[in-house]
């Protein structure tokens, strides 16, 4: 099958802030766009849009469709669709990324299912195979195996890609602006009524942060999360933790890194405590160094660490913030 | 007012337990060497549905595409309280991706339920976590579809107001029905199964599992005596087939599959030169320094 077209991405914003996801995959489709000699393209829906058009470029798009409606302030799923339709319609795509967020995996499922095409979830590598095909590589059966998915005979070929998993590259472009019009219709609209929005206020922050210290079931409760707290306090450190710690209430669920949780790529990762489930490596094996301490020598965690302390974390924690507190002096 | 409930379930291989043993050599998994279970969120998906039963009254359809043996999961809705279940399972809906599954469901919906006014299902199995069916089947039913549902707040007079998960917060919304929406675990603890009606459909089968029954229950002589007997006390569960269904044959399947698996390979664990230091002060210690030498730690 003949495939040609742009690469294209459906850029995220929520209230006027385009969502770090969508510059991650505007990199990515720059690479893939360029291995196929082809364009990138983009779109953007929103109530107004059109200042955040020249973000858009500086990440690599040659073309921005952009739609502005009253109604289309909050993300729905009809009227969204409906956006998406008509552009993807118009630009005829080779391949569309859409972050694999809320948002991204109520519109594309649809979109797909529209569309007669493929759609896979949560690739976690994206790249231009035999025959110009999109290879798609996603973690599948909790992660225990990496499938490679396709869609030979299908266009557009669709993936979403989760937050942090591709890196973002600025790289200028030109980009042509165009703007679309939809008329949208009563029951499209009001099919669903938004009556209330509410939002947390994000104080953990795992992405952001250069140096993560996580701790898993080793710590024992609560209060061994005190100690790594501290740590983490000295360090300017976000504190991370597995599903199981998550589960026996020791800390936060947003904390949560692994496959289902957050996925993370800090400069620094301690794993204190934490066996090395495949689940839980999958959130975090990609960070630069890794430091892990467990009483248990044969730990699976230490397959992917670059420092190993065979101890308790009782003994090693105060011993690295002392050594920590001595070289500051 | 009762409601009409339609209930999407599958039974997955349980992913919590795989090990070495399951893996086979080329990477692959052995399904089988794998139990299979309700798939969780689907759990919590029926759960909201009998929630409504219990408080507006509802009859309450589960419909599983699987192999015979995925009977277990709609006997395990019949135990918690589901009114009719079904089980459609036809070698011609072998291999099929989010796309023929949705395809797929959504026709056995229209030709058991029609006049459905909710469509739940669970919003990932465990065993993909594409979260893609759910969605998809609300287009094909074109429908007013709405994810990460983690409470429905009040029915009435055909509307109803939901609360449901959103990018670092939550969202309350009201959806006209019909409408499908997929349940994320947050939303219920499921019940577990009633011992009185465990005990009523512990015979529960399709047709495709006499074989297996006949082996078991010594006092039937053959099907027709044991199909009987099942019809008599409500426990034969329909099997649905391609060909009870309108549908498009090139459509379903491997065949009428977008996605295609190219390969598989089990995940290998990089292994790179490891350093190993002690856990007293001088490893610790040495352990500072170089991140500090390296400029990772200020
Ligand atoms: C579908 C699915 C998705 C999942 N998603 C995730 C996910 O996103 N993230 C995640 O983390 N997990 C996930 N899991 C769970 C995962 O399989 C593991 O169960 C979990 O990561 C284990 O957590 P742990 O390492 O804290 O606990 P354990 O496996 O119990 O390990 C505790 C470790 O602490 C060590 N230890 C004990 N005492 C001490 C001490 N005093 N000092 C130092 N070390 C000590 C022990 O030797 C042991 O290695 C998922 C599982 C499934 C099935």
């Amino acid at each position: 099958m003949k495939r040609t077209g742009s690469v294209m991405v459906f850029v995220e914003q929520q209230e006027g802030k385009i969502n770090d996801v969508s510059f991650e995959l505007l990199s990515k489709a720059s690479k893939l766009a360029e291995d196929l000699d082809e364009k990138v393209s983009a779109f953007i829906i929103g109530d107004r849009v059109e200042h955040l058009l020249d973000e858009i470029s500086e990440y690599g798009a040659d073309k921005i469709y952009y739609c502005e409606d009253e109604e289309l302030k909050y993300y729905k799923t009809k009227p969204y669709f409906k956006v998406g339709k008509k552009i993807i319609r118009k630009e005829n795509p080779q391949i569309i990324l859409y972050g694999a967020t809320k948002i991204g995996r109520d519109l594309a499922p649809r979109l797909a299912s529209y569309l007669y095409t493929g759609l896979t979830a949560d690739c976690t590598e994206l790249k231009i195979g035999e025959e110009n095909m999109l290879y798609q590589i996603r973690p599948a059966f909790g992660g225990n195996i990496r499938a490679t998915i396709i869609s030979p005979d299908y266009l557009p070929q669709m993936a979403t890609v989760r937050e942090g998993v591709m890196q973002k590259k600025k790289n200028k472009k030109d980009s042509e602006k165009i703007k679309v019009d939809v008329k949208l219709e009563e029951s499209e609209v009001n099919d669903v009524r938004i009556i209330d929005r509410s939002k947390k206020v994000k104080k953990i922050n795992l992405k952001d942060k250069e140096i993560i210290i996580s701790g898993g079931m080793g710590l024992g409760s609560k209060e061994g999360f005190d100690m790594i707290f501290e740590f983490a306090d000295m360090l300017n450190a976000e504190v991370g933790a597995t599903r199981a710690a998550v589960d026996a209430g020791f800390v936060e669920k947003e904390r949560q890194i692994g496959q289902t949780g957050t996925t993370v790529r800090p400069k620094l990762y301690f794993a204190i405590g934490i066996s090395g489930a495949i689940q839980h490596r999958a959130g975090m094996e990609d960070s630069f160094k890794i430091v892990a301490v467990n009483t248990d020598p044969d730990a699976p965690i230490f397959d992917v660490a670059d420092y190993k302390i065979v101890g308790d974390y009782k003994e090693v924690v105060p011993n690295l913030m002392n050594a920590y507190e001595d070289l500051k002096k | 007012m009762s409601y009409k409930i339609v209930v999407l379930a599958k039974q997955v291989p349980d992913t919590h337990d795989v090990s070495g043993d399951v893996m086979k050599e080329d990477g692959t998994i052995n399904r089988s060497a794998l139990p299979a279970v309700f798939n969780p969120e689907d759990l919590n998906a029926l759960e909201m549905a009998l929630e409504i039963k219990d408080k507006y009254d509802a009859e309450i359809h589960v419909i599983t595409m699987g192999p015979p043996s995925a009977v277990e999961i709609l006997k395990q809705s019949l135990y918690r309280g589901a009114d009719k279940v079904y089980l459609a399972s036809d070698i011609k809906f072998a291999g099929s991706d989010t796309w023929a599954t949705a395809y797929s469901l959504a026709s056995i919906i229209e030709k058991i339920a029609p006049d459905y006014d909710m469509v739940f299902a669970g919003r990932q199995a465990i065993d993909g976590d594409t979260a893609q069916v759910g969605p998809q089947v609300s287009e094909k039913l074109d429908i007013t579809q709405i994810t990460y549902v983690k409470t429905l707040n009040e029915l009435n007079n055909k509307k109803a107001k939901l609360t449901r998960m959103i990018e670092g917060g939550e969202e309350v919304i009201e959806a006209n029905f019909p409408f499908l929406a997929t349940v994320v675990d947050e939303a219920n603890d499921p019940r577990p199964p009633e011992v009185r009606k465990m005990m009523k459909y512990k015979n529960a089968m399709t047709r495709l599992n006499f074989k297996d029954a006949l082996h078991k229950m010594v006092k039937f002589d053959d099907e027709k005596e044991l199909k009987n007997y099942l019809k008599n006390r409500g426990l034969l569960i329909p099997v649905i087939e391609v060909s009870d269904l309108d549908i498009d044959l090139e459509k379903i399947g491997i065949f009428g599959s977008p996605t295609k698996v190219k390969n598989i390979e089990s995940v290998v664990l990089k292994k790179e030169k490891i350093k190993e230091l002690q856990p007293d002060k001088n490893g610790a210690m040495q352990l500072m320094r170089e991140l500090k030498n390296a400029k990772i730690v200020g």
